[in-house]
């Protein structure tokens, strides 16, 4: 039994937070916030190069082939600097052809995936973020072996600057009319429109259908039985977030025991308030155990274990719930600086605005763990 | 990460498994002379006091045995490793640690053998939460300490034949910590006086006790005068997975989700009621964090890394969780919820009425949430002290 990391693992913490402070500071995330493209593609290119893109890709796919758990590890870490960057959607874009795709669509996509040449994104919600079967609304109409894709996705992470893309669109009304294809950017009939998020550091796009071609051969699966599919690139997508919200949180948790331990009111540091200081220990204590169901669930899911849904669920739910009041807590904690543009603590509560829904809210994910526990 | 055991684990766990499907009681805690017999084989296989060495009685168990140990009997709700609860808690640590090798053979085999009970005699009047003002006084006459003041929610004091007591042995100190002795008391001492009190929920579990000219043997101090502070709070090399708590926690929400298919809310199953569900999951997800903090906390013992106070953060979600699930299970049962056992109509024979009188014992009894929130934000995050 053993609930840590390995030495590999600590090194490559390490590493990654190395790279990040000395080339991504706050003031370096701003900057990037103000680019059409929001994030830098020296440091994309660098982070490929140092294997992190490919991380989860398998190694027939160009890329390192490690699990969950590893990913857990970078993508902490990227959340405390709130780095802005296509890492995320690169990795579930790549996840879902490695788990879906055959030999022939891996070798076509993954390598440019895993070396950074590609950025990939998942179009694998309904709109308004829903997460259901029922809600997934992009119709698409067979031809042949092909099919016609018609309508809109909304909220897909990194859209703009995605070159492949992972569509989940449906057939008919039932479950079993849902399938999983890869769109490239080029297709014709795509419009790619950004939306406008409060969280700068994530950017996000409207996809427009407008009679795209689907061929036979970008299909991930087989037409019709998808489903499972999503749910679980569903899965691995919310786990992943939930890893950015304990780096974030663990960011505004700092941010604000650091201005607590040196603003100096009535004579004394407010730190010494328990007014102030019991706050700050409720989310190191949330911190800790969102932390802990995070841990776990993306071990289940390296481990494909069919308890991973309800582990999943319930760091999300947990994330969602309190890295949410985590970002009003300290933005309040800081008093009037914090509400200013200049200080960085309005950054960690846009984050946690991003994070709450981001793959289900802590009601969606509540209301799954009482179903899946068989309340 | 890796949640596997050894084979040399898994050989324990059957082993374990193996006494407890041939000594188990079969009517739970109820019949204690089958209680008594089981907590005496136990005893023979060396069980209680398992982590502690072998010389002095021990089991000389490792931390992961300890776990396998705790995690099954907890998982067949078998009786407590051993009847002498504070003895085996914090008595016999301390012992172990500061003891002379006397007092070692004097206590520590009654402790294991549950021969009788020990009380713990710390809180005063003046001194609950701020431990270390307390006035309780002994002055040292010749080979004996002459002891006055008084004690305070002593649990089962009126049945305790042993104290392990906290008094003042010196007053003009600098720091409230120092000047503290640690004492082992008779209860029979002459001068002692045990005064029961009755508790909320109409039970008598704790007492006040009054010292007045308690003569009380040098030979009977534990550890150093005036190092007492020392004695009881060392940090006793505990295994801290929190095993039993979270098994105990499973269950009360087990039972709340039978509960809920059988109240009713506007008609329906209250189980189909969303604010209930989502609050139901939200107590799961909690103790499932517990669980998993317990491993992590685990892993670090078991790497050799210190384990500090982050171990709060258990003892915090067991206060909230005890009194959540006692609040969602008597909101379940609606109007039904006002009666208790006894009653006709009362669900669960009253057991959540008895649960919403009890939480105090481990929300207040071992350091309130206030004061885990203080050890959290001082010693963990480095904010300045109150
Ligand atoms: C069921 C039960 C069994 C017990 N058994 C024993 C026993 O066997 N032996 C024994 O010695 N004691 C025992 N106790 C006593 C227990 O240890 C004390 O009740 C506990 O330490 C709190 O002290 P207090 O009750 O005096 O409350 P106080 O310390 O007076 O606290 C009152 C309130 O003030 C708050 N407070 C106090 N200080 C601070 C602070 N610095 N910051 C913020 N808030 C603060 C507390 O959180 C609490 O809400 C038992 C208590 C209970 C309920």
């Amino acid at each position: 039994m053993n609930f840590g990391f390995t030495e590999e693992q600590e090194l490559l913490r390490a590493e990654v937070r190395k790279f990040l402070d000395q080339n991504c500071p706050l003031e370096e995330v701003r900057k990037l916030c103000e680019t059409p493209e929001g994030f830098s593609r020296s440091l994309w290119e660098r982070m490929a190069e140092l294997g992190w893109v490919g991380l989860t890709i398998s190694e027939e796919g160009g890329g390192v082939g490690l699990g969950w758990v590893d990913l857990v590890v970078v993508l902490e870490e990227v959340g405390r600097s709130l780095f802005p960057s296509p890492l995320l959607s690169t990795v579930l874009a790549a996840k879902a052809v490695d788990l879906n795709g055959t030999e022939a669509q891996k070798s076509r996509w993954l390598p440019g995936l895993a070396d950074g040449s590609r950025i990939g994104a998942v179009a694998i919600t309904g709109d308004e973020g829903r997460l259901d079967a029922a809600g997934i609304a992009l119709e698409g109409r067979p031809d042949g072996d092909d099919f016609t894709l018609d309508g809109e996705k909304l909220l897909v992470m990194d859209a703009q600057n995605a070159d492949i893309l992972v569509v989940a669109f449906r057939t008919g009304s039932g479950e079993e009319d849902l399938s999983l294809a890869v769109v490239e950017r080029s297709a014709k009939g795509l419009n790619i429109e950004p939306h406008r998020t409060m969280d700068l550091t994530r950017r996000m796009g409207r996809l427009h259908f407008d009679g795209v071609r689907v061929s036979a051969d970008a299909l991930l699966g087989s037409a019709g039985s998808a489903w499972a599919a999503i749910e679980h690139l569903q899965d691995c997508a919310a786990a992943a977030v939930c890893a950015e919200m304990v780096g974030a949180a663990e960011g505004a948790l700092k941010l604000t025991t650091d201005f607590a331990n040196q603003r100096v009111q009535f004579g004394q540091l407010i730190g010494r308030f328990q007014g102030v200081k019991h706050p700050l220990a409720e989310m190191f204590i949330d911190i800790e155990s969102f932390k802990s169901l995070c841990y776990y669930a993306a071990w289940l899911l390296d481990e494909c274990s069919p308890e991973a849904p309800l582990a999943v669920s319930r760091a999300k739910a947990y994330a969602s719930e309190s890295f949410a009041r985590i970002g009003v807590d300290s933005v309040q904690l800081h008093g009037a600086v914090g509400y200013t543009w200049e200080y960085d603590i309005q950054l960690y509560l846009k984050r946690a605005k991003w994070a709450r829904p981001a793959f289900g809210d802590a009601e969606h994910h509540y209301q799954r763990v009482a179903k899946l526990r068989g309340f | 990460m890796d949640f596997n055991f050894t084979p040399e684990e898994e050989a324990f766990r059957d082993e374990v498994r193996a006494f407890l499907d041939e000594n188990l009681p079969e009517n739970g805690t109820r019949d204690m002379e089958a209680v008594a017999e089981f907590q005496r084989r136990i005893r023979e296989k060396r069980w209680v006091g398992f982590s502690w060495p072998k010389e002095i009685g021990g089991g000389g168990g490792s931390i992961m045995e300890q776990v396998i140990l705790k995690e099954e009997m907890a998982r067949r709700k078998a009786p407590a490793l051993g009847a002498c609860f504070m003895g085996l808690a914090w008595v016999a640590p301390a012992l172990i640690e500061y003891g002379t090798e006397e007092q070692k053979q004097r206590f520590i085999p009654d402790i294991l053998d549950g021969k009788y009970q020990w009380c713990t005699g710390y809180s005063e009047p003046g001194s609950g939460s701020d431990l270390a003002s307390l006035q309780c006084r002994a002055v040292r006459e010749g080979d004996e300490y002459i002891v006055n003041g008084q004690k305070i929610w002593t649990s089962i004091a009126m049945w305790s034949k042993w104290m392990i007591l906290l008094v003042r042995t010196q007053t003009d100190v600098e720091a409230k910590h120092d000047g503290i002795s640690c004492l082992l008391v008779e209860m029979e001492s002459p001068g002692l006086t045990v005064r029961p009190i009755k508790n909320m929920a109409g039970g008598d579990m704790f007492a006040e006790v009054f010292f007045d000219d308690v003569r009380v043997p040098v030979e009977n101090r534990l550890g150093e005068e005036n190092q007492g502070w020392k004695v009881t709070v060392s940090a006793l090399a505990h295994e801290r997975s929190s095993i039993s708590e979270v098994y105990g926690l499973t269950r009360s929400l087990e039972r709340i989700k039978v509960l809920a298919k059988s109240c009713h809310r506007n008609g329906r199953p209250a189980s189909e009621d969303p604010g209930f569900r989502s609050r139901f999951a939200r107590a799961d997800a909690r103790i499932e964090a517990m669980r998993l903090n317990g491993m992590r906390f685990l892993t670090k013992q078991l790497r050799g890394e210190p384990l500090g106070s982050e171990t709060s953060i258990n003892k915090l979600h067991r206060a909230q969780l005890e009194i959540e699930l006692g609040e969602l299970a008597l909101e379940i049962e609606g109007g039904l919820g006002v009666l208790v056992q006894g009653d006709s109509a009362v669900p669960d024979d009253g057991l959540w009425q008895r649960h919403a009188l009890s939480w105090p014992e481990v929300v207040i009894g071992g350091g309130t949430p206030n004061i885990q929130k203080n050890i959290i934000a001082e010693r963990v995050l480095g904010l300045p002290k109150d």
